[in-house]
């Protein structure tokens, strides 16, 4: 397969499971806001949402204040933004586009229809959009592509393509989550304990719809440490770290079946899957969660930079 | 005469390249007018191939390296045997036909200053040796030859307006006034000995070749104003500068490149 | 009026034979099953035109072209004499090509002037010299005709490039063997489906002397932002070639290598379909995006083959399609098969005089234009038309070109009032490899607006399909 059709099929997944991505962060922004402070007022957390899209640079020029409107503005509507829905939506588009003989028309369509209807959502007067609304299209949207393509596609080399860039996506957008909102999960705040933080655990999960599994899996309580076991350990969890690892070894191994070769990026991918394997939730919190994840989307980012030189991605 | 050259270009990049393609008209042909007895072009790590003889004589390369590079050194090594042929360019193979060269480029198209120059050399016979000469004389008083930088993407028409340049320049606007006359010219690309004196001006020159009927291809120097002797060494030609370049080439990626380039061209006893 | 254009249905009130199965059809269809059968032809061709759409960038002036489902006919013997004619001029084109990129007799010879190639923009220097494999520099001919009565056809002008539009000639007849199989159980029709292989051996018996084995052919495209950009995909799936871009390819040493991902793969037979101009940026344009650098020197090395090959274009120039008649002369030692317009050069200082006298009667064309853009159909211009085009051909004659009007042959169309004569031309397609293939049909383009000439697409001008019988 051509270098440049396996690259697209990857790019536009990463591209819709960050638009995915960024439509939950809202989400959990919007819902932060109704949540009562210690100190009487209302909460806000667009800041570190603008931090964990990692997008803050580039707000803070533009708009300075993060309140509401301009936080919507940027994250939805703004094509300056690359991590905005529209960028991602549009990204996403181009690149099934140049590969459309690649798709099928089922896959082709709820990307196109989705395009579409994003432009006619980008008409309608802000005041009469709900955020609620569009976020929960975007996740639609993004679960309606993926269902598509795994209905539909023939499983060839360009399906695994495709399911790499929602790995390789997905574990990155977890761990910068998780990043974002760490010390909530460390020890001493649990030490101090107190009813105040337990929304910000709760949101947390909400924003990775594991809000309900979590319960399912752990019962009781939140605890800083079963929710960190939670998103980056358990193998039954599709947001934890390991999940997708799992998911991006699997499609690379079948790749390097496929070809008859292992790649770099074969080896990189059961490296780190192997380190996950072998971790405990207690000694990654011991040795500190922040560094863990800081070296996780580090080894995260070097096998996608890995997969595009094993598979010639980019202008040779 | 016997003449030796070291010729090293280095490219030096900002931020690491994916990769470079060269096409290189480096290396002279054989004729009448020199022998050659070792030619040499290396660089570490680049791969050559996809050589031929292109239509005009010259042997053409090409050169590819495979990224990261930070830096290139392409060097030329090697020593000719000269004859002086007083200009004429004899014995050299090639299937092109000299009306070809009447084509425009953008670099040598017609202005009105260059129409001015032609018109004054309007009242004789174009195609023939003394013409050819007054032509060059034309244009070396009238593109003062001034060392430095001219911008290499200067048309020959604003080069006339300007009134000074370099080589290339001066040589360009010999070639557009000698199209707009109906005399077939090309650009050449060579190597020129300095003698003790400093009387040439360039190591690594150019010049022109206009069609004369009978003697054939002439090559005339309007920086020098001469014609090419022994000392003047003939690696290629083009329409224009451009067409005609030692080093045409490509690299991927983006920030600045810087260039270096040492010539010696050395006489031996 | 009527009589005045040959009518390829009827002659009088009796229909010539190539109609006559067809006529007998129509006379035994209910006329609601006709309204029926074209309403499907049209959802049919909407659902291809939507790909068609959604292959073309909303954002340029993409449309759908007109399908009318009426075929054109031509019988055995008619086809024959095309397809020798359409050889011949291949032949010669060829030959012409090759000749002026090596002796050049035909000019030493005086029977063309050498300015007209040396300065053409299209002549390409660099390549001088430079044999492509087995001489051929137009692969793919489409020669444009029309026909004005039973035996006349005058060949309007040459495409030696990248003519395109071969995948409404396979589209079409899909159509129509779904819409209508009955017809062809009934009327023998010679079929075109083999057009995608027959393309594939063209180009694989063309392959370059450094290859070994079986040759490995990319179609190079400009992008999905090309109008053309259906045909090219269409064409790759229908040959099995990687359909490829300029970034897909890339030059190390001796070859040129498309990024796989099994690492890169040897690419030996390019069909491209973008021009000269951005092939290479270190030949050609330095500033094109679309290119590959180093491709033109592994062409020129026997690395690769390129189809067209570059420096194809001088052939198919209007100012050089003068003279292709006295190529075939010339190369071929025959005399031409089909006929060309006559033409008034406007460069010509009696050829000017006599068109600036005539130009309500005459249809004037730039000699570089392309697409029945920029050009004056006499007869139908208004005074003010014909007087501002005067000015034009009068600041820069060299540019201009004239031909009468020409009275084309009418095909019978479907049109809102039932049907209808309406004028047509033809593109058949002529392969040239190891062996000259033309094959049986082409592209018929109509133009559907009543009494109109021009049948280009961007003109107003629908197509149909076209068909041969078998002897």
């Amino acid at each position: 397969m051509l270098s440049r059709t396996a690259e697209n099929l990857y790019w536009t997944a990463r591209y819709m499971e960050r638009a995915d991505t960024t439509a939950r962060l809202l989400e959990m922004g919007h819902r932060m806001q109704l949540m009562p402070t210690a100190d009487g007022g209302l909460g806000s957390e667009w800041t570190s949402i603008l931090a964990a899209s990692g997008t803050s640079a580039g707000f803070d020029e533009k708009y300075g204040e993060a309140v509401d409107h301009n936080v919507i503005s940027y994250m939805v509507f703004d094509p300056a933004n690359p991590s905005s829905i529209r960028s991602c939506l549009t990204a996403a588009r181009n690149n099934a586009r140049s590969v459309r003989t690649a798709l099928t028309t089922e896959v082709w369509e709820a990307l196109n229809r989705a395009y579409l209807e994003f432009n006619d959502l980008e008409r309608t007067p802000r005041s009469q959009l709900d955020l609620p609304q569009v976020c929960d299209w975007t996740r639609r949207q993004s679960a309606l592509l993926r269902g598509c393509f795994d209905n539909t596609q023939l499983q060839d080399e360009g399906f695994h393509f495709f399911n790499l860039g929602y790995a390789i996506e997905r574990s990155d957008n977890t761990a910068r989550l998780l990043d974002v909102k760490y010390y909530v999960l460390l020890p001493t705040i649990d030490m101090v304990g107190g009813g105040v933080d337990n929304y910000q655990w709760a949101t947390l999960l909400r924003a990775l719809s594991s809000h309900r599994s979590y319960h399912w899996t752990y019962g009781g309580d939140y605890a800083p440490r079963t929710i960190a076991h939670f998103l980056i350990l358990n193998r039954s969890c599709p947001r934890a770290l390991i999940y997708s690892v799992t998911e991006a070894e699997q499609h690379l191994n079948e790749l390097a079946q496929m070809h008859g070769c292992r790649t770099e990026a074969t080896s990189l991918a059961a490296g780190l899957l192997g380190e996950l394997a072998e971790a405990d939730i207690a000694d990654i919190i011991d040795q500190g969660l922040h560094e863990f994840l800081t070296g996780f989307v580090q080894q995260n980012g070097r096998l996608g930079n890995e997969i595009a030189r094993s598979y010639l991605f980019g202008k040779v | 005469m016997h003449l030796t050259v070291e010729h090293t270009t280095t490219y030096s990049f900002e931020s690491p390249r994916a990769r470079v393609v060269q096409s290189h008209r480096m290396t002279p042909a054989a004729s009448l007018c020199q022998q050659v007895a070792r030619w040499e072009v290396t660089c570490d790590g680049a791969h050559f191939g996809a050589d031929f003889t292109d239509g005009a004589g010259d042997h053409i390369t090409t050169m590819t390296l495979a990224g990261p590079v930070t830096q290139l050194a392409i060097h030329v090594s090697g020593a000719v045997r000269t004859t002086d042929t007083a200009g004429v360019l004899r014995g050299h193979k090639e299937v092109v036909a000299p009306d070809v060269y009447l084509r425009k480029t953008r670099t040598t198209a017609p202005g009105v200053g260059l129409a001015k120059l032609a018109d004054r050399l309007a009242e004789q016979d174009p195609r023939t040796l003394e013409a050819a000469h007054e032509m060059t004389n034309l244009v070396a008083d009238t593109v003062v030859y001034t060392p430095g930088a001219t911008d290499a993407q200067i048309t020959a028409a604003e080069v006339v307006d300007l009134g000074h340049g370099v080589c290339q320049d001066q040589t360009q606007v010999l070639i557009a006034i000698a199209r707009m006359l109906g005399v077939p010219a090309r650009y050449v690309t060579g190597y020129l000995f300095s003698d003790a004196q400093g009387n040439a001006h360039e190591a690594s020159h150019a010049w022109a070749e206009l069609y004369v009927p009978d003697l054939g291809w002439v090559g005339f120097d309007a920086t020098n104003r001469c014609c090419p002797d022994e000392r003047y060494i003939r690696l290629g030609s083009g329409m224009d500068a451009l067409d005609a370049a030692p080093i045409r080439g490509i690299s991927l990626g983006g920030g600045a490149e810087m260039l270096d380039i040492s010539v010696n061209v050395a006489a031996q006893q | 009026m009527k009589a005045q254009f040959f009518n390829e249905m009827y002659v009088g009130d009796d229909v010539r034979a190539p109609y006559a199965g067809l006529l007998n059809w129509l006379e035994n269809t209910p006329p609601e099953e006709l309204a029926q059968k074209r309403a499907e032809a049209e959802t049919l061709f909407r659902r291809i035109g939507i790909t068609f759409a959604v292959y073309g960038s909303e954002d340029t002036t993409e449309r759908l072209i007109p399908f009318d489902m009426m075929p054109r006919v031509f019988t055995d013997p008619e086809w024959r004499k095309l397809e020798a004619g359409v050889k011949q001029r291949a032949r010669a084109l060829n030959a012409f090509l090759w000749d002026i990129y090596h002796r050049r007799e035909i000019i030493r010879a005086g029977k063309l002037p050498g300015d007209l190639v040396w300065r053409n923009e299209a002549f390409e220097p660099s390549v001088i010299g430079i044999s492509p494999a087995r001489g051929v520099y137009s692969h793919v001919v489409g020669v444009d005709l029309v026909r004005t009565g039973p035996e006349e056809f005058f060949v309007l002008e040459d495409n030696c490039r990248t003519p395109s539009g071969v995948s409404y000639m396979l589209e079409n007849r899909e159509i129509m063997m779904r819409l209508f199989p009955a017809l062809f159980r009934e009327n023998r029709i010679r079929p075109v489906d083999d057009y995608p292989h027959a393309l594939r051996r063209t180009f694989s018996s063309v392959a370059p002397k450094k290859c070994d084995g079986d040759p490995v052919i990319a179609i190079l495209t400009p992008g999905s932002f090309n109008s053309a950009y259906y045909e090219h995909s269409f064409l790759a799936d229908q040959m099995g070639a990687e359909l490829v871009e300029g970034q897909d390819l890339f030059v190390d040493g001796d070859f040129v290598y498309m990024r796989t991902t099994r690492g890169p793969q040897r690419v030996d037979v390019i069909y491209r379909r973008i021009d000269d101009a951005y092939i290479d940026p270190l030949c050609f344009r330095p500033d094109s995006l679309l290119g590959i650098p180093g491709l033109m020197n592994v062409y020129r090395s026997g690395g690769v083959q390129i189809c067209s090959a570059p420096g194809a274009g001088v052939a198919d120039d209007k100012a050089i399609y003068t003279y292709v008649p006295d190529m075939v002369r010339f190369y071929l030692g025959e005399e031409p098969i089909l006929q060309n317009v006559p033409t008034w050069k406007c460069a010509d200082p009696s050829d000017l005089k006599y068109v600036l006298e005539h130009l309500s009667e005459l249809v004037v064309k730039e000699v570089h234009g392309s697409g029945g853009y920029g050009m004056l159909v006499g007869p139908a211009a208004t005074k003010a038309e014909v007087e501002a085009y005067a000015l034009r051909i009068k600041s820069d004659p060299g540019d201009f070109i004239a031909q009468p009007t020409l009275a084309l042959s009418t095909s019978p169309t479907f049109v809102d009032s039932g049907l209808a004569p309406r004028h047509v031309d033809l593109r058949p397609y002529c392969l040239v490899g190891s062996e000259v293939h033309l094959t049986p049909g082409g592209l018929t383009r109509v133009a559907l607006i009543e009494g109109s000439l021009v049948v280009n697409s961007s003109q107003g001008g629908g197509v149909k399909d076209t068909w041969v019988m078998a002897g």
